[in-house]
C-alpha cells in the first residue's frame, strides 16, 4: 500500500486535514504542539487504498525537540511515497521554508495551502499558478477544516506517486556553499550512503549532528570519515548552516515575490484585541485565574447540580429494577450482592459522575481550540522561569487538568531535556478528570454550597505544589539552563461544535470504558476481599479487605482519615481514580443499607469536614494512576524515575494532608 | 547601530541582523523566521517575553532570548 505522509509547521492544520481525508477523530486544539505522536489512517480514494500518516508539526527538519524528531525520522527513513505538505497561507513564507528542506532531500512533494478562508479575510492574494511554477510542485488550496480541497490534494498526491515527476531542488547557493557541497560529493562519490548524496553532502557542510551520526553508523570509509572532520577542523570558525538557512529563506522571498500580494498596512484584529486584554501585564494571570474558575464553577453547577442528579436518580433506580428483577428470578444471594453492591453501588457511583466531566471537558475543549492556551504560556513564562521553566511547560500543566497521560506526552515539545524531567515530575499535581468524582462526593456529603470554590482551591492547591516542587527540581535534581520560550500565538478561533464534542466524546468514552474495565476488575476484587472469608460479617474489620485496611489505615491516621475503608480505598485508586469512590461505593454501602444517597450519608458518618478536606487533599496529591505510571515509564524510559514518580507524590500528598489535618484541628476546625 | 530586540517599543519595525545565542537557540531562532534581514514589528514589550509579528503571525519570545537578537535600531 502506498504512504502519504502529512508534513508542516506546528498549527498549520495537518490533524484537521488527515482527520478530513481519514474520517478519524484524532485530537486537534488550536495551538501549536497538539499532535506528538505519529498516527496512521486509511482513505480508499478511486477503489485503491492508502496508508496516511499524521506527524508532529515541525519548523524543520533539524530536529531540537522529541516530536521533531518522530517527524523528521519519519520523513528520512519512513520512505512515504508522496509527502502533502500543509502549508499555512498566513505565513506562507516561513512554511516555505520547510518545504524547501523537503525538496532539497529530493521527495515528492504536493502542498495543500491551507486555512485560505483566514487568509483571505486577511486579504492576503495569491496567483497558485505562479507558485505552483516557481515551486515546481502542484499546490493546491484548502479549507481543511471544512473539508475544501480534500478531493484535488488526493488527486494530486496520487499523480504525483504514479507520475514522473522529477522534484529536485531548485535551490542555489552561494558559490563558497556550492563549492563545498560539491567537495565532499566527491569525497562520498563511491560511498555507499542512506540518502541522496548531494543532500548528505549539504547536510554534512550544514553540521547536522543527526546525518553525521547515521554517516557513522553506516559502513563508510574511514578514509572518506577522516576528510570530512578535517572539513570541519578548517572551517570550524565559519557558520554555513546560518548562511543555508538564509539562502533557503531568500528562496522562499523569490517564491512568493510577484505570486502572493499581502495588504499594505495591516489592521488590528480581533485577535489583537483580545490579546491587549488577557497578555496585559497586571491583568493576565487574574484573568488566568478567573478563566479557570469559570471552568470549574461551571463544570460544578451544571454537570454536578443540574445533570448530576438525575443521573444519580437514573442509576438509583435502575438499581432497584435490577434487584427487583434479581429477586424474582430467586438469584442467589451471593450473586445479587455482587451486582447490587459491586457493580451498582461500586461502578455506578463512577458513572454517575459521567455528567460532572462532560461539561469539565467541554470547558477544556473550548478552552484548546480557542487560542488561549499558548496565551496561558505566554502570561505565566515570567513567573515560571523565576521557577527554573518556561512558559511553555505551563501549555503540559493545563493539559492534565483534562488528563495527566496527555499532560506529560505534550512534554515532548520541549527542547531540553532538564524542562522536560521536571514538568512530566509535576504533572500529577493537576488534577485530573478522573479526580472530579471523589472531590464531588465529599464535596456534596459537606461543602454542598461552595462546591466551585472548593475544587478551584484544590486545582489551585496542584497548581501552587507544582510550582515549588519545579523550584525544588530545578535547584537539586536538574540543574542548568532553562530553555527560552519561543511559541507562535495563533489567532484565535471560534471553536467548532464538531471539535469540541470529539474531544469531549474522547474523554468520556475513556472513562466510561475505564469504569466498565479497570473500575469494574477492582470493584469486583475489592467486593471479593470484602465478603471473604465467610465466616466474617461482610463488609466489616475481619473480612481480608477489612484486615488488609486495618494494617494500612496507622499509616494515615495523621491525617485524620484512619479509618480502613477510606485507606483501602485510596490504594484501589491505584489502578484507576475513579476506583477510589467505586471502593468507598461498596464498602460504605455494603455497611449502611439505607435508602437515598447511601453513599453521601455514610460518609458523613465516617469523615468531618475537616478530614474530608485532608482526604480530597490527599487524592489530589498522592500516586497517579497505574496508566500515568506507564506514561512516564515510556517517556523517561526509566524504572528509576517511574518508581521515584509514585514514591514522592505519595510522600508529598502524605505531608500535605497531613499538615491540613493537624493544623485544622490546632485552629479547632473538625 | 545595532541593539537588542528587548530595547525595542511596542509598534516599532525593524530588521535582524544577527543572533548572539548558542548554536541550538540560534539555530533555531533562524528556523523560526528570525533570520538575518528578516523584517520584524514589535507587538508588546513590558515585561515577560516580548511579541513580535513575524510574516504576520505573532512570535513570543522569552525575554532572555530576545536580548540576544540584534536589530537595526
Amino acid at each position: 500500500m502506498r504512504t502519504i505522509a502529512l508534513v508542516g509547521n506546528p498549527n498549520s492544520g495537518k490533524t484537521t486535514l488527515f482527520n478530513a481525508l481519514t474520517g478519524s477523530n484524532q485530537h486537534v486544539g488550536n495551538w501549536p504542539g497538539v499532535t506528538v505522536e505519529k498516527k496512521e489512517g486509511k482513505l480508499n480514494f478511486k477503489g485503491k487504498e492508502y496508508n496516511i500518516v499524521d506527524l508532529p508539526g515541525t519548523y524543520s527538519l533539524g530536529a531540537f525537540s522529541e516530536d521533531e524528531v518522530i517527524a523528521r525520522d519519519f520523513i528520512l527513513s519512513g520512505n512515504p511515497d508522496v509527502i502533502i505538505d500543509v502549508v499555512d497561507a498566513n505565513n506562507i513564507e516561513r512554511n516555505l521554508y520547510l518545504t524547501t528542506q523537503l525538496l532539497e532531500m529530493g521527495k515528492k512533494v504536493v502542498i495543500a495551502l491551507n486555512m485560505m478562508d483566514e487568509a483571505e479575510r486577511k486579504n492576503i492574494q495569491f496567483d497558485i499558478g505562479k507558485l505552483s511554477k516557481k515551486l515546481g510542485i502542484p499546490v493546491i488550496p484548502t479549507i481543511a477544516s471544512k473539508g475544501i480541497g480534500i478531493e484535488d490534494i488526493m488527486q494530486a498526491s496520487i499523480d504525483m506517486i504514479y507520475g514522473d515527476i522529477g522534484t529536485g531542488s531548485p535551490l542555489q547557493y552561494n558559490e563558497i556553499i556550492n563549492h563545498h557541497i560539491e567537495y565532499i560529493e566527491n569525497v562520498l562519490k563511491d560511498e555507499k550512503l542512506p540518502y541522496p548524496i548531494r543532500w548528505t553532502a549539504l547536510k554534512i557542510v550544514e553540521n547536522d549532528e543527526e546525518v553525521l551520526q547515521k554517516l557513522e553508523e553506516s559502513d563508510i570509509s574511514d578514509d572518506s570519515m577522516r576528510n570530512i572532520e578535517d572539513f570541519f577542523k578548517y572551517h570550524s570558525s565559519e557558520n554555513f548552516e546560518l548562511e543555508i538557512i538564509d539562502s533557503r529563506y531568500a528562496f522562499a522571498h523569490r517564491v512568493t515575490e510577484g505570486a502572493v500580494k499581502r495588504p499594505q498596512e495591516e489592521s488590528t484584529t480581533l485577535t489583537d484585541r483580545i490579546d491587549r486584554i488577557v497578555t496585559n501585564k497586571y491583568l493576565g494571570v487574574p484573568i488566568f485565574a478567573i478563566i479557570m474558575f469559570v471552568v470549574f464553577q461551571l463544570t460544578f453547577e451544571i454537570g454536578e447540580e443540574i445533570l448530576g442528579e438525575a443521573a444519580v436518580s437514573l442509576i438509583e433506580n435502575l438499581g432497584g429494577l435490577i434487584q427487583v428483577f434479581l429477586i424474582a428470578i430467586k438469584a442467589p444471594n451471593w450473586f445479587i450482592s455482587f451486582i447490587i453492591d459491586g457493580a451498582i453501588n461500586g461502578v455506578g457511583a463512577v458513572i454517575e459522575f459521567v455528567p460532572l466531566i462532560t461539561i469539565l471537558y467541554l470547558l477544556l475543549g473550548f478552552l484548546e481550540d480557542s487560542g488561549y492556551m499558548a496565551r496561558a504560556a505566554y502570561v505565566w513564562d515570567n513567573l515560571m522561569r523565576r521557577l527554573g521553566l518556561q512558559g511553555r511547560a505551563f501549555v503540559s500543566m493545563i493539559i492534565g487538568f483534562g488528563c495527566n497521560v496527555p499532560g506529560i506526552m505534550s512534554t515532548r515539545t520541549l527542547d531540553n531535556k532538564k524542562d522536560r524531567m521536571i514538568t512530566t515530575l509535576i504533572n500529577p499535581f493537576m488534577s485530573c478528570g478522573a479526580k472530579l468524582p471523589i472531590y464531588s462526593v465529599f464535596i456534596a456529603a459537606f461543602f454542598p454550597n461552595h462546591g466551585g470554590l472548593i475544587l478551584f482551591s484544590l486545582y489551585t492547591l496542584g497548581i501552587m505544589i507544582a510550582l515549588i516542587m519545579a523550584k525544588v527540581f530545578s535547584k537539586t535534581l536538574f540543574k542548568g539552563e532553562s530553555s527560552y520560550l519561543i511559541m507562535e500565538l495563533p489567532p484565535y478561533r471560534m471553536p467548532t461544535i464538531k471539535n469540541v464534542l470529539r474531544n469531549m466524546w474522547d474523554n468520556i468514552y475513556g472513562f466510561l470504558k475505564r469504569a466498565g474495565t479497570t473500575v469494574f476488575a477492582v470493584v469486583t476484587l475489592v467486593w471479593v476481599l470484602a465478603v471473604l472469608p465467610a465466616s466474617a460479617e461482610p463488609y466489616g474489620q475481619f473480612t481480608i479487605l477489612g484486615r488488609m485496611g486495618t494494617f494500612l489505615a496507622p499509616i494515615l491516621m495523621p491525617a485524620g482519615f484512619g479509618n480502613w475503608q477510606a485507606s483501602v480505598a485510596l490504594f484501589a485508586g491505584l489502578p484507576a481514580k475513579e476506583a477510589v469512590v467505586g471502593t468507598l461505593g461498596l464498602l460504605y454501602a455494603g455497611e449502611y443499607a439505607e435508602e437515598g444517597s447511601l453513599l453521601i450519608n455514610s460518609i458523613q458518618q465516617h469523615f468531618t469536614s475537616l478530614t474530608a478536606l485532608s482526604y480530597m487533599v490527599m487524592t489530589l496529591l498522592y500516586t497517579p494512576c497505574a496508566a500515568v505510571l506507564g506514561t512516564i515509564k515510556k517517556e523517561t524510559g526509566s524504572i528509576k524515575w517511574t518508581v521515584f514518580m509514585a514514591l514522592y507524590t505519595f510522600a508529598i500528598g502524605w505531608i500535605v494532608a497531613v499538615m491540613v489535618f493537624q493544623i485544622g484541628s490546632l485552629l479547632g476546625f473538625n | 547601530m545595532n541593539i537588542s530586540l528587548c530595547e525595542l517599543r511596542c509598534g516599532d519595525a525593524a530588521t535582524v541582523k544577527r543572533i548572539c545565542a548558542g548554536g541550538c537557540a540560534t539555530r533555531r531562532l533562524y528556523e523560526m523566521g528570525f533570520n538575518t534581514g528578516a523584517k520584524i514589528k514589535v507587538i508588546k514589550n513590558d515585561f515577560g517575553p516580548v511579541i513580535v509579528s513575524l510574516f504576520g503571525n505573532k512570535v513570543a519570545v522569552g525575554r532572555g532570548l530576545a536580548q540576544k537578537i540584534m536589530v537595526d535600531g
